[in-house]
């Protein structure tokens, strides 16, 4: 059976490419390397409802043939004053390329997820900058890995394992055997306990106190992993040492490690829930290490504080460089949303949030930003791709995009497609079509075509060339 | 009835994201989806058992789901919802001029409804998002 | 195709030896050619104007992952300078760090046809590749960072230059790039850890060879391959008091790999690299001392990394350089490390007239470019944009062909500088020659592309034709009309087309992206040992590493023989 190797895998912003597919008469009948995520999506993409695309004709959507879809497509972009176009961040960066020229041929407003995950953080690297690596260079040299408000073994599977902790890398070796003897041990004290609650006439499965007691672990000088949180996810098991933080006190805790990394007293007994015992033993562990990472996630982009969160953490990882090496980095989710950023960026200057509708791009997060055009009931139609913002948005931004006339380009039904005006089914780009995403690291892979598309199923880049292409031919026709 | 005061917390759970590979309308993602985790302790306050639905309520709205022991308490007074179309429905707009809603840390209540069903998705967007 | 000839202008093309003499310029199917039939062509009228080729810079920033941090780090570069989209134009911003079709026109208005990129990272070359693709009007190249690469390092360690030459090879067919681009040689593997080289002969941590053993063994690989360019040198201690002798040193250290009078390392913005003292407070200029080995060796040349007093943007691969300006101005950093292979770093800055530092780097630049004595050595570059962005090429020109341009300037800048500045003391003002050759004659030699650069038969048609009669003109009494010139050309011509007329682009095209292709004897053995060490090195596959050629645009791959 013919199996395609080295493919990578879009679904997440690791962005593994050493995923193997196993290929019989253009069904895919086996997937290996994946993650669960990874291999649900191979596996299970092509179930897809429709293949042609569809339009509403007295409020159903009906099938029509892909010139219909596009001239009225088309026809909705040209007539409307301040459209958006959102989404892109799990679509090609050919797409992306195609989507930006579109959008400043109609004078759009183009925002990809970012806004609506990691766009503090960019906010951030903006005011303060970033001091990152590509990935590589954490699994050779990385002897603190810090997690901070995200979840690992949910959202980025194999990123321990490639990435971080559990990967050998040429002067940092994988946990992976401390972890699995670490793991025998936590098992063996928990039935321990049990033993002595039922002893002691206690609910034998009580939860366990949280503990701050930092383990002797932490003070060798070898590869060790944080994990910050406000709960004891699954992550935390693979962790050296889980620090529990109460919610939306980041900042509070981010600004204490700075203090103490500077060397100043705190005069509090706890911070954010945590004895300052316990942070000034961390903040030893970090000064005293070779080579530290944060990874953050959207524990700290969405809370209370979002971009302030980021600029803390940022600040403190530039404290202290002043001390050792150390680095930072956030956990994107979508697997191109990287590119999504970087292809805008280097036609527009600006990373999300563009609004071309005065001939250039202009850009200002919170004014050009689409949950809060939506909200401002600003925009009088939408473009949608790769994306389901009526299943993610909050309630009244999703309610006034549904409002107005709405184009998707989405090879799945979602709440979001239901409720469109044009509807394309594309290729699956990674598995159906190719071309290009940017891993959380930035480093560009290239996305495999691995079986054909059903008639008439083309790739998001060829729907948006030739939807651009007849926004031109109406445009050029005199009134 | 008693009704609790809590923080909510949206989540990503590796079952939402298998979940959503399934589709948007199958069982598998509403199951993996619609859902509150909850403290064992904050469950009996509440006095509740797994698998009960509860009705949590914000400044934004609120929405019936399926009550879920929580693997990783204790987190005393915060629950977790995964991302989805029932999240945010309760979800604060409000981006503070940064383009980002507040997704996390928002203050809600939660209470029994024992009686009430979770909204499929065709339902739900019939009730919130009917083209006029 | 079209046929053109540009008439009765005042042509300038050093590599011909034509120095401003008035005569036609033929052009047909994008060639310089002999003669074209008068009435079939498109005729130019050019009298009392200057053409000369195209201009060619050798080490601009414009593409890839530095360059795009840069952009995403400094709205405020872009909110002051936007470029609205036309009928045939795209939109963009950006003053320091322009988007990439702003890059490409704004080179193009200024008569600038090739344009290299010094700075890619091999694993985020794919990045780079697909910016250049959006970067119209020119044609480019771009330097993969090969001086801290693990191989590198390795193979030179154990003196196996054939090897490393073989994998050199490999690794530019693999990024498709066009020359061994080197910055400070050990110090980018030392900032893995947060550490840095000292010199040319402090080790390099954990891989027992020093500097000095890189940058030869490279240089001998870069003559193994017969590689058009030079080693293209970032040297160690940049930006440091003192570092005059490290420039020197390195210089040096290839001496006697030399033959002939053919240059075999080119030592980029030395400016940067031309500092005596022992701080910033005692800082003078070093530049006499290295003009004067300059003048007296045939295997070097430079390029200026002249300062110009701005807001500028701060971007290279040497991460612990950006550290310390971080450190400086307490300003925004970015810090990138790439894997096995090198660093980055970014920092917003800003040169003021009234530090004493910055005029002194600001002199330091000017002295280099008037002291070296033969221009075919030096050529014009702000290091774009380090130490200026590129569009302040018209003004430098007007102080390297006016005292009177650079006594104004003296005027305003900080005092104590400009009692240590040497410019005072130089008579030496360039003529439209000497100009033409440091603007684009002597960096298509550099680059040895043998199509550019000049208006000999059979060259590319790439010519620039600037609004000013050097008949009426004095360029000594007249800076401000001959920076006015320099800013936009009368007329571009692109490959044989009118691509930029009077200040606007007439017509977008899209540049070729030239790549150096070594031709090995055994290629395989290459590959196979890449293959099995590729995922203890990376975190992406072998197959996934390399980018096909059908990625590029316009792809032009130049063949040359190796020795390996």
């Amino acid at each position: 059976m013919p199996v395609v190797s080295k493919v990578t895998c879009p679904v997440c912003g690791s962005l593994c490419d050493d995923i193997e597919v196993v290929v019989k008469n253009n069904v895919i009948t086996d997937v290996k390397n994946a993650c669960a995520v990874g291999a649900a999506k191979f596996l299970d993409y092509s179930n897809r409802k429709n293949v042609k695309p569809l339009v509403r004709k007295n409020g159903k959507l009906v099938e029509v043939s892909l010139s219909e879809a596009v001239r009225k497509s088309a026809k909705i972009l040209a007539d409307a004053v301040y459209p958006i176009m959102y989404g892109w961040s799990s679509t090609s960066c050919e797409a992306i390329r195609v989507g930006l020229e579109l959008a400043e041929e109609v004078g759009a407003v183009i925002d990809n997820t970012t806004t609506v995950c990691h766009g503090p953080s960019i906010l951030s690297v903006k005011d303060v900058g970033i001091a990152s690596s590509t990935l590589g260079q954490l699994r050779h040299r990385a002897d603190l890995i810090i997690y901070w408000g995200c979840n690992p073994w949910s959202a980025h599977p194999r990123h321990v394992e490639r990435y971080t902790a559990f990967s050998d890398g040429r002067f940092q070796k994988s946990t992976w055997r401390a972890y699995i003897s670490r793991l025998g041990g936590a098992l063996s004290k928990k039935r321990l306990r049990r033993a002595i609650n039922l002893i002691l006439r206690r609910d034998a499965f009580a939860t366990p106190e949280v503990t701050h007691e930092i383990p002797y672990t932490m003070f060798q000088k070898k590869r060790k992993m944080v994990l910050i949180d406000i709960r004891r996810t699954h992550s935390a098991d693979a962790a050296d040492y889980f620090l529990q933080v109460e919610p939306n006190k980041d900042y509070e805790l981010l600004q204490a490690f700075r203090m103490l990394v500077a060397d100043e007293e705190l005069e509090v007994d706890q911070v954010a829930g945590v004895p300052v015992k316990t942070l000034e033993e961390i903040a030893d562990v970090m000064i005293g290490c070779e080579l530290g990472i944060i990874f953050f996630g959207q524990g700290l982009t969405m809370t209370e504080g979002k971009l302030r969160n980021i600029d803390s953490a940022i600040s403190l990882v530039r404290d202290l460089n002043q001390r050792t090496k150390f680095l930072i980095m956030p956990m994107r989710g979508h697997f191109n949303v990287t590119g999504a950023n970087v292809v805008s960026t280097w036609q527009t200057g600006y990373p999300f949030a563009v609004d071309f509708s005065q001939g250039f791009p202009r850009y200002n997060p919170g004014e050009t930003s689409v949950i809060d055009i939506l909200c401002r009931e600003e925009t009088d139609a939408g473009l949608v791709i790769a994306s389901d913002p009526v299943a993610h948005f909050p309630k009244k931004a999703a309610q006034n995009l549904v409002r107005k006339p709405l184009i998707v380009i989405d090879p799945q039904t979602t709440p979001t497609s239901l409720m469109a005006d044009v509807v394309f089914s594309p290729a699956y780009v990674g598995i159906e079509a190719e071309g290009t995403a940017y891993r959380m690291d930035h480093v560009p892979l290239p996305l495999k075509k691995i079986v054909n598309p059903p008639s008439p199923c083309l790739s998001e880049a060829e729907i948006l060339r030739r939807i651009l292409q007849e926004v031109r031919r109406l445009r050029s026709k005199p009134n | 009835m008693p009704k609790l005061k809590v923080l909510l917390q949206t989540v990503r759970t590796i079952d939402q994201g298998t979940g959503k590979e399934h589709g948007k309308l199958s069982e598998e993602y509403q199951e993996s989806v619609a859902i509150c985790q909850v403290d064992p302790e904050d469950m009996k306050l509440i006095g509740m058992r797994e698998d009960g639905n509860v009705r949590i309520t914000t400044n934004f709205g609120s929405v019936v789901l399926r009550l879920v022991k929580s693997q990783a308490a204790p987190h005393s007074k915060i629950v977790f919802i995964p991302y989805g179309p029932w999240a945010s429905l309760i979800m604060n707009p409000e981006t503070h001029g940064t383009g980002m809603p507040s997704l996390k840390g928002i203050p809600a209540e939660i209470e029994p409804a024992l009686k009430e069903k979770v909204l499929s998705v065709p339902d739900l967007l019939k009730e919130y998002y009917k083209r006029e | 195709m079209t046929h053109l000839i540009v008439k009765n202008g005042f042509v300038y093309d050093p590599m011909n030896h034509v120095d401003g003499e008035k005569m036609d310029i033929a052009v047909a199917n994008g060639k310089i050619v002999e003669k074209v039939e008068e009435k079939k062509a498109e005729s130019i009228e050019a009298s009392g104007m200057i053409v000369m080729p195209g201009g060619v810079d050798i080490h601009t920033h414009i593409a890839g992952a530095e360059v795009n941090s840069g952009r995403l780090l400094r709205p405020e570069d872009h909110f002051r300078d936007v470029e609205a989209k036309t009928a045939i134009t795209r939109s963009g911003v950006g003053y320091s760090v322009p988007s990439t079709f702003t890059t490409g026109y704004r080179y193009s208005r200024m008569g600038y046809t090739t344009i290299m990129n010094p700075s890619m990272p091999p694993l985020e070359a794919r990045h780079t590749h697909e910016e250049l693709n959006d970067t119209p009007m020119v044609d480019k190249a771009s330097y993969p960072l090969l001086g801290d690469w693990w191989f590198t390092l390795e193979y030179l360690r154990d003196g196996k230059i054939k090897e490393c030459a073989a994998h050199v090879a490999w690794i530019m067919v693999a990024t498709k790039g066009y020359a061994i681009k080197i910055v400070n040689p050990g110090g980018l593997e030392a900032w893995g850890f947060g550490q840095n080289v000292r010199s040319i002969d402090d080790p390099v941590p954990h891989f027992n060879l020093t500097p000095k053993e890189i940058i030869r063994g490279l240089c001998k690989v870069n003559k193994l391959l017969h590689m058009p360019h030079t080693i293209h040198v970032h040297t160690n201690n940049l930006g440091k008091a003192g570092n005059y002798a490290t420039a020197l040193d390195t210089m040096k250290c290839v001496e006697n790999l030399a033959s002939g009078d053919k240059p075999i390392i080119h030592i980029t913005h030395c400016q940067f690299s031309a500092y005596k003292g022992s701080d910033w407070r005692t800082l003078k200029s070093g530049a006499e001392e290295i003009a004067k080995y300059v003048n007296h060796h045939d295997h070097v040349t430079l390029d200026l990394g002249q300062v110009v007093f701005t807001n500028t943007t701060t971007m290279t691969a040497d991460g612990p350089f950006q550290h310390g300006l971080y450190q400086l101005t307490s300003n925004k950093w970015v810090n990138h490390d790439v894997e096995t292979e090198t660093t980055g770093g970014i920092v917003p800055f800003r040169y003021r007239r009234k530090s004493y530092v910055h005029a002194i780097q600001w002199s330091i630049g000017l002295e280099l470019a008037l002291m070296v004595k033969n221009p075919w050595r030096i050529y014009l570059t702000t290091d774009h944009p380090n130490a200026a962005p590129f569009i302040t090429y018209p003004q430098i020109i007007s102080w390297l062909m006016s005292r009177k341009a650079r006594e104004k300037t003296m005027l305003r800048i900080n005092k104590r500088a400009r009692h240590k500045s040497l410019l005072p003391s130089i008579e030496r003002e360039y003529n439209l020659g000497e100009i033409a050759t440091v603007t684009r004659a002597g960096q298509a030699k550099a680059l040895d592309l043998k199509q550019k650069g000049h208006l000999g038969i059979g060259a590319d048609a790439d010519i620039a034709i600037y609004n000013m009669n050097p008949e009426l003109v004095d360029p000594s009494k007249k800076p401000k009309t001959v920076r006015k010139a320099f800013e936009n050309t009368a007329y571009t011509i692109k490959n044989g087309e009118i691509v930029a007329k009077d200040a606007k682009i007439a017509k977008p095209v899209n540049g070729k992206t030239f790549w150096v292709n070594p031709q090995l004897s055994s290629p395989t053995e290459v590959a196979d040992d890449m293959k099995r060490r590729f995922r203890e090195y990376w975190t992406i596959e072998y197959e996934n590493y390399s980018i096909p050629e059908s990625y590029l645009a316009t792809s032009t791959p130049i063949s040359v023989k190796a020795e390996v």
